[in-house]
């Protein structure tokens, strides 16, 4: 019992840090690159992009035995459709706003390909328990991801925080950074501070060895 | 992915094409329920959010009334009052104050933006003859920019008393024009906001059609508007 908790733990924490879907494995770019102008949108598609994997992942792992080989990934593809609807849907119950200024983004989360390599990669192969996990991990590493971006980017390009203020009234702001081309100068730079540290922790275990 | 422990493929079966068509089938009928399922229990709320959005900007854009009457336009260009608010025709919405006098009336109208469809609402007042206020319903216009017909205020402002004083003949003796920041002169002008030049006249566009349009009309039925007010101060909406 106790090893097998470990274990679900781990699946969740490879998705934060040493698989992050982003700055790991580069997926996912279309969403990190385009919705990631302010904290809240952030936090919106991380959520909703969550559900989306989580759902999907527990319904591939749950009928994984069921689905024959040849039709397993349009039948993954439906599955994840569904959910991107009814996350659409109750996105826009919740908040007109929000849906608005995420527009087109939200229905294209089924072409993630985090949610679709999740499920072929792991929740086909995985128990249900697992791959729920898993689904976790990853949409916490995808949030935080996009939390990074989005942080940045309102603060330098709007000079607010999630909608508030930060800087004084004669802040200027560096309009380039909510534009896309702001999107890949952020990302470059997470990637780059992402694979230093892990450059750095690689010589370190190197010297121990 | 060597972390990732992996069960053992199970050997190669030969699946018929039956059993895939079934498969396919029972996934598609259960996203199928899920979906209706979810459609019809968020549908109210949608609707009800949608409502009072517009609800809202309808007193914003009218900042002295307290009630609202909707019309909708007729095909032979009267105004009829109605209560349906699916209704397909153009909608008119009569604002009054406590006295149930008529203080304006709000209007929508909608154009291609630089990116997509920009919808929007103006309120008008017709004993000013002018445009009263505007705010943008709908908009996918550049963030940062373009976005900024949205919520800049010095380009906002320029909808607190735009004129579009009428002749008896229903024709619009200055058309809202669109100029460079600074260089308004007239009161029918709309300063441009600096670096959204296409998304400020896309707007300036957008009102001058909208009132060359339903501005005759209603002035045309201006008696039906004013006599449909109630002067109670207790009921809203």
């Amino acid at each position: 019992m106790d090893t097998k908790q470990t274990t679900s733990m781990d699946e969740f924490l490879k998705g934060l840090w040493k698989e992050n879907p982003v700055f790991v494995q580069v997926l996912g770019m279309c969403p990190t690159l385009a919705v990631t102008n302010s904290v809240i949108n952030s936090v919106v598609m991380g959520i909703a992009t969550t559900f989306v994997l989580v759902m999907s992942n527990f319904f591939v792992s749950l009928f994984r035995k069921l689905i024959p080989k040849q039709v397993r990934i349009a039948s993954y593809i439906m599955i994840i459709a569904t959910f991107v609807t009814v996350a659409e849907y109750i996105i826009q119950a919740v908040s007109l706003e929000v849906h608005k200024s995420l527009g087109a983004f939200i229905s294209l989360i089924v072409v993630n390909c985090i949610i679709l390599g999740r499920a072929e990669a792991f929740a086909s192969k995985n128990t249900i328990g697992k791959s729920v996990m898993d689904a976790l991990g990853m949409g916490a590493g995808f949030t935080f991801a996009l939390l990074s971006l989005g942080v940045v980017r309102e603060l330098l390009g709007n000079g607010t925080f999630a909608g508030i203020p930060v800087f004084g009234k004669g802040f200027e702001p560096w309009t380039i950074m909510i534009l896309p081309g702001g999107a890949f100068f952020v990302l470059g730079a997470w990637l780059l501070f992402f694979n230093y540290l892990k450059q750095r922790a690689e010589k370190k275990e190197k010297v121990l060895v | 992915m060597s972390s990732t422990p992996q069960m053992p493929i199970p050997q190669e079966k030969e699946v018929t094409s039956t059993r895939m068509i079934l498969t396919m089938a029972a996934i598609g009928l259960l996203a199928g329920f899920l979906i209706v399922f979810t459609y019809r229990t968020t549908l109210p709320i949608i609707e009800k959010n949608r409502q009072e959005y517009l609800e809202r900007a309808i007193f914003e854009v009218l900042p002295d009334a307290t009630t609202k009457k909707v019309f909708i336009v007729t095909p032979d260009g009267k105004l009829e009052p109605t209560t349906d608010i699916h209704t397909k025709a153009p909608k008119v919405y009569a604002g009054y104050n406590a006295e149930g006098k008529l203080v304006g009336i709000a209007l929508e109208a909608r154009g291609q933006g630089f990116q997509d469809v920009i919808s929007l609402i103006y309120g008008y007042d017709p004993y000013k003859q002018a445009i009263i206020g505007m705010k943008v319903l709908e908009s996918k216009e550049t963030p940062g920019l373009g976005s900024k017909i949205e919520t800049d205020p010095e380009f906002l402002a320029n909808f607190k008393a735009l004129d579009v004083t009428i002749t008896p003949e229903g024709k619009i003796v200055h058309p809202i024009e669109l100029v460079k920041k600074g260089k308004k002169t007239h009161d029918w002008q709309i300063e441009a906001i600096t670096g959204a030049t296409i998304s400020s006249r896309a707007v300036t566009n957008i009102l001058r059609k909208s009132t060359e349009k339903a501005l005759p009309i209603i002035l045309k039925n201006l008696e039906v508007l004013e006599n449909s007010g109630t002067a109670t101060s207790k009921t809203t909406g």
